[in-house]
């Protein structure tokens, strides 16, 4: 009762990286609630496969639904797996990847409980909250961050009354960390059939293709990055050479992946990639909360505008003044001409 | 095969297009800046539906759209597409809601019109980026939903077939139809206004926004009356509904009915860094290089 619970995304018999890292999240905000840390994993033939890709993580409980038709993913079953479990076993928190499976789960499963959601959220703490309306006063409720109106703003989400509290996390935002490679969870099988009725199945995966990431984004150790102002799919090529030229990825703010510049996989931001690369050159950036949301952890931040109030230029390390027409091919004949 | 569609609209916004002005100096939102549009995604979904209707002979195209009087403009849109009508939830009521108190209110006011075959809104809303309210309201009406839709590949036998979008790749379900169904941006764009439908439908409105309107000198009974207007055609009359017209429960909806709430608004001011300051001249490159070199930042 009243732990910190998170739902593990499968491909397969794979758990999900972001999942890990909500584990691993989940665990912190666990030790400081003074609660245990459950996991679920649902899927086929999973049983022997899952558990040690979550256990590690420092999962005490792990609740793993083993059946036919529960893989690949469809709403309704694992709705009803996490609103049955969840009435059983009364979370206070839930935690599930902003995934395209954990954003069509999370608020089917919310509106059910009538529990609050928080999408996308940036960071997760756990505070105090008092109502002033009602001179309420909460402990130890979870603070839901995210950038929100466009990224404009910044906001604190929190859910007084409701619980479980839930929330949304995107890849990349939180650092997995395995805890004990040893953690001694208990691990239960339960009978799918209790928790998943069978007019669930009613929607059916006809055909399905994943194909592996097409970049590496994630984890380049350098990202050059293109915002609106690089004008067209063509005004991308040199920042693909430029990437070429460090050994990094490119990565593009969403009003030029909105703009069609390049593919929403390169997409850095809140509701894009998060990276935490070496070195992060913003080429033409303004930098709204959004995008630095996804960015703000890189070692080194080269900005390139031709504004020298760009807010982006507020956590850069290095500020270029100028046409990134200019800087680029310069960048390219000078790291060319010393790495000789 | 006659269907009946059921089109999620949200007046959002324009938070792409935000200049400096968006934000007051006081760091709350600067609403005048912002232009209110028809939400990207939503228009994606009266796409599909328009589809449908144009493949189904007999099939009615309704848009359904919660906000202040103004949001009957999502409605006109919708009408001038080829909808063939609207519904306006607007009470203070309603004002306030997170998702979920959003969601309790679209799908009650479904359950008022009487229920839909197909249920089809955008993927998210962009001042929001939630992705919440259509798989709540398929929750709250127990429909199947198939989100990050890109097309409606058939439709007979009581059941869709659909192409989405999943993380890396995509996928083609089969759903057992009444459905609620959620559309990526990436599904094909609206079609235009038509020009006759223009004609036809810009004078509609709901009553909230004619008390607005000007009085016109008249007499009832003439052409330039805008009663006679509104009793003479009854196309030009959109539906418009408060809390009770849908027999709504005041506590489930706006702010009272939200489980969510916005604790603190920042507007962030980073913290300034040591940052050194560079021209795009040569030599300050060739330095910026050298340094990172040197460093061994980059190899």
């Amino acid at each position: 009762m009243n732990n910190v619970f998170v739902y593990c995304e499968l491909e397969g018999t794979v758990v999900a990286e972001v999942s890990q890292e909500l584990l691993t999240k989940g665990r912190k905000l666990a030790d400081r609630l003074g609660v245990s840390l459950e996991a679920v994993a649902a899927g086929t033939g999973i049983k022997g496969k899952v558990e040690s890709q979550i256990l590690p993580y420092g999962v005490d409980k792990l609740h793993v639904f083993d059946a036919p038709g529960l893989s690949p993913y469809t709403s309704a079953p694992h709705t009803d797996i996490l609103v049955n479990l969840f009435k059983e076993e009364q979370p206070q928190i839930a935690l599930l990847g902003a995934t395209v499976i954990g954003r069509d789960l999370g608020p089917r499963v919310s509106s059910s409980l009538t529990s609050g959601l928080t999408a996308d959220c940036t960071q997760l703490e756990i505070g105090d909250f008092e109502d002033k309306k009602t001179g309420k006063s909460y402990k130890d409720l979870l603070y839901q961050i995210r950038p929100a109106f466009g990224g404009n703003i910044v906001a604190t989400i929190v859910n007084p009354e409701h619980r479980p509290q839930m929330a949304t996390v995107r890849s990349g935002v939180m650092q997995k960390e395995i805890k004990d490679p040893a953690y001694k969870g208990e691990v239960s099988y339960p009978d799918v059939s209790k928790y998943v009725p069978a007019e669930d199945f009613v929607v059916s995966v006809l055909d399905r293709h994943v194909e592996a990431a097409k970049n590496n984004l994630k984890s380049s150790p350098i990202v050059v990055a293109g915002g609106y102002g690089m004008g067209s799919k063509e005004g991308f090529d040199m920042l693909f050479e430029l990437a070429a030229a460090l050994h990094g990825e490119v990565g593009a703010s969403r009003a030029a992946v909105d703009a069609g510049f390049v593919d929403p996989s390169r997409q850095v931001g809140q509701t894009g990639v998060t990276v935490h690369p070496k070195v992060y050159i913003a080429c033409g950036i303004s930098g709204q909360i959004q995008h630095i949301a996804g960015m703000q952890d890189s070692d080194i931040i080269i900005s390139i505008n031709t504004d020298p109030e760009a807010p982006i230029n507020r956590i850069a390390d290095y500020i270029i003044t100028g046409r990134v027409e200019d800087v680029v091919p310069k960048l390219i004949k000078y790291y060319k001409k010393n790495s000789k | 095969m006659n269907l009946r569609i059921i089109v999620l609209a949200k007046q959002v916004p324009d938070t792409r297009n935000v200049g400096k002005d968006a934000m007051t100096p006081e760091g709350t939102v600067n609403r005048a800046a912002l232009p209110a549009i028809f939400n990207p995604d939503d228009m994606n979904a009266l796409e599909q539906a328009l589809r449908l209707k144009e493949q189904n002979p007999g099939t009615s195209v309704g848009i359904l759209t919660m906000g202040p009087p103004r949001a009957a403009e999502l409605i006109r849109q919708g009408l001038y597409r080829g909808a063939d009508t609207g519904w306006l939830l607007t009470d203070r009521l309603f004002a306030g809601a997170d998702t979920l108190a959003t969601s309790y209110a679209l799908a009650t006011a479904i359950k008022k019109i009487g229920g839909a075959d197909i249920i089809i809104g955008g993927r998210q809303a962009i001042d929001g980026d939630t992705a919440q309210v259509g798989p709540q309201v398929a929750q709250k009406l127990g429909l199947s939903q198939v989100t990050y839709a890109e097309e409606i590949l058939d439709c007979k036998d009581g059941r869709l077939t659909i192409r989405r979008h999943i993380d890396g790749g995509t996928e083609t379900v089969s759903a057992p139809m009444p459905c609620l169904i959620t559309v990526n941006g990436t599904a094909a764009p609206c079609r235009p206004a038509n020009a006759k439908l223009v004609m036809k439908f810009k004078r509609a409105s709901c009553p909230s926004e004619r008390v607005a309107l000007p009085v016109k000198p008249g007499t009832p009974g003439r052409d330039d009356s805008y009663d006679y207007l509104y009793d003479s055609r009854e196309w030009l009359n959109l539906t418009q509904w408060s809390v009770a017209d849908i027999d709504g429960d005041p506590q489930q909806c706006g702010l009272a009915g939200s489980p969510t709430k916005v604790m603190a608004v920042q507007n962030i001011v980073f913290q300034a860094k040591e940052s050194k300051s560079l021209s795009d001249s040569d030599a300050d490159i060739e330095w910026l290089v050298k340094e990172l070199r040197d460093e061994k930042i980059i190899g």
